[in-house]
């Protein structure tokens, strides 16, 4: 069972995650964080499988994984 | 269930990194600090940096800063190196800073092979002073400085730094990377690393060169600047080791 994690407030929606996530696990969200940005949300996390791709190409560091 | 990955413990736990949303400037930032963490180097490290949007992360890391005239970061960090041996001294530096402002201490200073690291960001123009025409700007590309985009007659050619230092006999260690996909992203961290690594071994004067995005001047959303990374940037700075002794 994998997961993830963003942290909305560090999140500055540029949408790097979500290209490079091999199994579409995330998604802009509807909310916006307190600068502005319309963070990026799982909508998917069952078909997380952990690989990491968004969270290293993530500038930010807005992502955290759990395995 | 357990955390495999998270930010680097190097940047305060509280912080947003400054740069705009898609800057490359924060993921170099988090791989210095991973590989700071994992050399634990933390303690003896010291990031020497330019002028321009490279200074913009001195508030919230825990290695220290010093920030240097424009240009003369790597004339500073000879100094250091030379009054501080046992420090880990690396320079951070864009390419208005490294290539244009900077050319003669930067090339001086690799002639000489002085044992630093150099991490040179290259996004082909000024970031922060607003988009102005830099030494690594493509042809054709348009710059506050060249509204009609660059052009070779008026302007110049697009400089290749790695390439040029390659033609001194001292440096020892040159790569050229990007951080446009995961794999590039692993890439520049294991080149960071090595050109710590060789520091730490005294083997003189290391850089690497990491070709990023500046999607707020290049007039592009983050992810059309990826695009232009692949299609138009990597052509013009192919990345690899250019030398390695």
């Amino acid at each position: 069972m994998a997961m993830i994690k963003v942290i909305a407030e560090r999140c500055k929606s540029c949408q790097y995650c979500i290209r490079y996530c091999p199994k579409q696990v995330l998604a802009v969200g509807k909310n916006v964080n307190s600068k502005g940005y319309e963070y990026v949300e799982p909508v998917n996390q069952e078909a997380c499988i952990a690989c990491c791709m968004c969270a290293r190409i993530c500038p930010d560091g807005a992502i955290e994984v759990y395995k | 269930m357990e955390k495999i990955y998270s930010r680097t413990t190097t940047i305060q736990e509280d912080k947003v990194s400054g740069f705009c949303p898609g800057c490359m400037h924060s993921t170099v930032i988090k791989l210095i600090g991973e590989v700071l963490d994992e050399m634990n180097l933390v303690d003896k490290a010291v990031c020497i940096t330019g002028i321009g949007c490279c200074g913009l992360h001195m508030d919230y890391i825990a290695y220290d800063t010093i920030t240097a005239p424009h240009g003369r970061a790597t004339a500073v960090a000879t100094g250091m190196k030379r009054t501080s041996p046992d420090s880990l001294i690396f320079t951070y530096q864009g390419d208005g800073d490294f290539a244009s402002i900077g050319l003669g201490e930067s090339i001086s200073t690799a002639n000489r092979g002085e044992n630093i690291t150099v991490i040179f960001i290259n996004n082909g123009i000024y970031g922060m002073t607003g988009g102005q025409m830099a030494p690594t700007t493509l042809l054709g590309m348009k710059a506050s400085t060249a509204p009609k985009g660059r052009i070779a007659e008026e302007h110049g050619y697009p400089m290749h730094m790695c390439e040029i230092l390659n033609q001194l006999t001292a440096p020892r260690y040159l790569e050229r990377t990007s951080c446009n996909t995961p794999q590039n992203v692993i890439k520049t961290k294991n080149a960071i690393k090595k050109a710590f690594q060789n520091q730490l071994d005294g083997k003189g004067f290391s850089m690497v060169e990491i070709v990023t995005s500046c999607p707020t001047n290049w007039g592009l959303d983050p992810l059309d600047a990826l695009d232009f990374i692949e299609q138009k940037m990597l052509p013009e700075f192919p990345l690899g080791v250019i030398r390695d002794r």
